[in-house]
């Protein structure tokens, strides 16, 4: 198995230095774009496959070449790195740890697409990641790796970190740059406002996702073929019921069973009852998918709008009650929705009301019908992807715990916890 | 309850003029503006739309779509406690019990003396310590019941 980069270095405590990060190969990647030529770049990315690590698993030189070339319009890189997906914990390692990886991703995504002036949208949360890429942007300054005339190229950026304020549907796209204007985060409707034709201030934008530009400055101090042969890696968030949850860096299309070893498989007498593969807002699978490939390939993973989504892994064993996890999910999406449409809005609490109806003993069983009535009502309805984010974990529990369901209506109790007290 | 000190309005002119667009600056400045006053009041709100030229009733709008802008005083030390799939599956709900039992207040509420508020959190993205909390900017976890009262003890 390849060696691991994204994580290398990630636990040595001066890595967000730029001596240390210098001496480890750091800003090759940068020198290596600087001597190419801007499209060469794009071309680059493209051709190592890289698909965007945010969640929905788009060509990263693909979405850049969307930009226009014209250099009389003034194009901007945003970052997004308001990771809230549940679950999910590797940007925030990332940034914590190797924060001028970042930095260089930016500058060299930056001088691809002729953007002067790059964000960083930050969860607010963040007071850790925050520091390491204050300083380490001041560093990128003194040193001449931002700012003008970087390396002696002439390409000049200025990089501004801004933060959320706490609002999950800030990190969908055209949301997160309502915020970053100054407004309440409410995605906006697409078309006409895909980011790369209207973005920020209208203009053109290349918004990425952390991970993602990590991956970018990897690819260009190693080249394309380099990085293909270590078989597109990819960063796990693990959590939940294993023994070493965190996050781990393996190849696109390992199986669910093996990322659940990488993390020290499940606790002591305890086996494998379900989990998230790509955070909430995927499907619930059970262990009959154990063996399914963690990839961007739909094949087989989308098993009732199952995905990779940010890859993170929620693994729950045989003490989780299904529906407890599915209501609070629920209720999740009820509290973020920003309220814009009607099948976010009232969907989710209205599904909340049954859940909460089941829980208490009081469920009915057309009460299963009428979950997936609701799912349905939101599926393909919603204004953006996080309404459709709720659906998934209706249909594949109600289908493949159906039997969990069926009980807490009848008993009006939960035979998952009466199991585990016995 | 008075306005912003003139330090505050320089800050949030400085965040202003280092975007393309000054109310680019508004989340930052409602940051500002809270540091300094604690409670985002409405004489602050206003003062803080007077610097960035924006009417008043849209940067209320704006700061009461966001969790993590305050209306009301809080504590000196807001804990987070999250909620969220990872952490309820490693026992969220006994962390979230003791505290309320300990600081004797409800989800939301501050302690009388003013130390502590005490609120449940979505995902905060450190999903390898849950359970796990946040008390100020400081994260916290994997969480024991029998540690809590050492944490708290770190916050005067």
């Amino acid at each position: 198995m390849p060696e691991p980069f994204l994580l290398r270095y990630i636990h040595e405590p001066d890595q967000g230095e730029m001596d240390a990060y210098l001496a480890r190969g750091g800003y090759e990647g940068l020198r290596r774009a600087l001597t190419m030529a801007p499209e060469q770049v794009v071309e680059e990315v493209e051709k190592s496959g890289l698909r965007g690590r945010g969640g929905a698993g788009f060509s990263t030189g693909r979405k850049w070449k969307f930009l226009p070339r014209d250099p009389a319009v003034t194009k901007y890189l945003v970052v997004n790195a308001d990771e809230g997906e549940p679950g999910t914990f590797k940007d925030r390692t990332l940034m914590e740890g190797d924060p001028h990886r970042l930095i260089e991703g930016m500058v060299i995504a930056s001088y691809a697409i002729d953007a002067h002036q790059a964000f960083i949208y930050l969860r607010r949360e963040f007071h850790q990641a925050r520091a390491a890429l204050e300083r380490a942007i001041a560093q990128a300054y003194a040193r001449g790796y931002l700012g003008r005339n970087i390396g002696g190229s002439g390409f000049h950026l200025d990089v501004i970190i801004a933060t959320g304020a706490g609002a999950y549907i800030a990190g969908e796209e055209t949301a997160l740059l309502e915020s970053l204007e100054g407004r309440r985060a409410m995605p906006r409707l697409k078309p006409p406002f895909y980011p790369a034709v209207k973005g920020l201030y209208m203009q053109p934008t290349a918004l990425n996702n952390v991970e993602t530009l990590c991956h970018v400055a990897w690819i260009l101090a190693r080249g394309e073929a380099w990085y293909r042969q270590q078989g597109s890696p990819i960063l796990f968030s693990v959590s939940g019921h294993v023994q070493r949850p965190g996050v781990y860096e393996l190849p696109l299309g390992t199986t669910i069973r093996r990322v659940i070893e990488a993390a020290g498989g499940l606790r002591p007498g305890r086996t494998f009852k379900a989990c998230f593969p790509g955070g909430t807002s995927s499907a619930i699978l059970p262990a009959a998918y154990l063996d399914t490939p963690m990839d961007y390939d739909l094949a087989r993973l989308d098993v009732y709008g199952s995905m990779l989504g940010s890859a993170a892994l929620i693994v729950m064993d045989d003490t989780t009650c299904m529906l407890e996890v599915v209501a609070r999910t629920i209720e999740f999406y009820r509290d973020e929705s920003c309220g814009k449409c009607t099948p976010c809005r009232e969907g989710t609490v209205w599904l909340t009301q049954v859940f909460d109806r089941i829980l208490q003993g009081q469920g009915r069983m057309e009460d299963l019908e009428l979950l997936n009535g609701i799912a349905r009502g939101m599926t393909g309805t919603c204004f953006c992807p996080l309404g459709e984010s709720v659906p998934p974990a209706i249909y594949s529990t109600v289908r493949f715990f159906r039997d969990e369901y069926e009980h807490h209506i009848r008993a009006a109790s939960c035979d998952v916890k009466a199991a585990v007290r016995v | 309850m008075s306005g912003l000190s003139p330090d505050a309005r320089a800050a949030i002119r400085r965040l202003a003029a280092t975007f393309p667009e000054r109310q680019s600056a508004l989340l930052g400045a409602l940051f500002v503006a809270q540091e300094e006053a604690g409670v985002l009041y409405p004489e602050v709100v206003a003062d803080v739309a007077e610097v960035l030229q924006m009417p008043a009733a849209e940067v209320a709008a704006v700061a009461s779509f966001y969790h993590l802008y305050r209306f009301r005083p809080e504590g000196r030390h807001l804990i987070q406690v999250c909620t969220n799939v990872s952490c309820m599956l490693n026992g969220c709900q006994a962390v979230l019990t003791h505290l309320q039992r300990r600081l004797g207040v409800g989800l939301g509420e501050t302690t009388s003396d003013g130390r502590f508020t005490l609120k449940a959190a979505e995902c905060l993205a450190a999903c390898e310590v849950a359970p796990m909390m946040m008390v100020g900017p400081d994260r916290h976890g994997p969480l024991r019941v029998e540690q809590l009262e050492e944490i708290l003890d770190r916050y005067a």
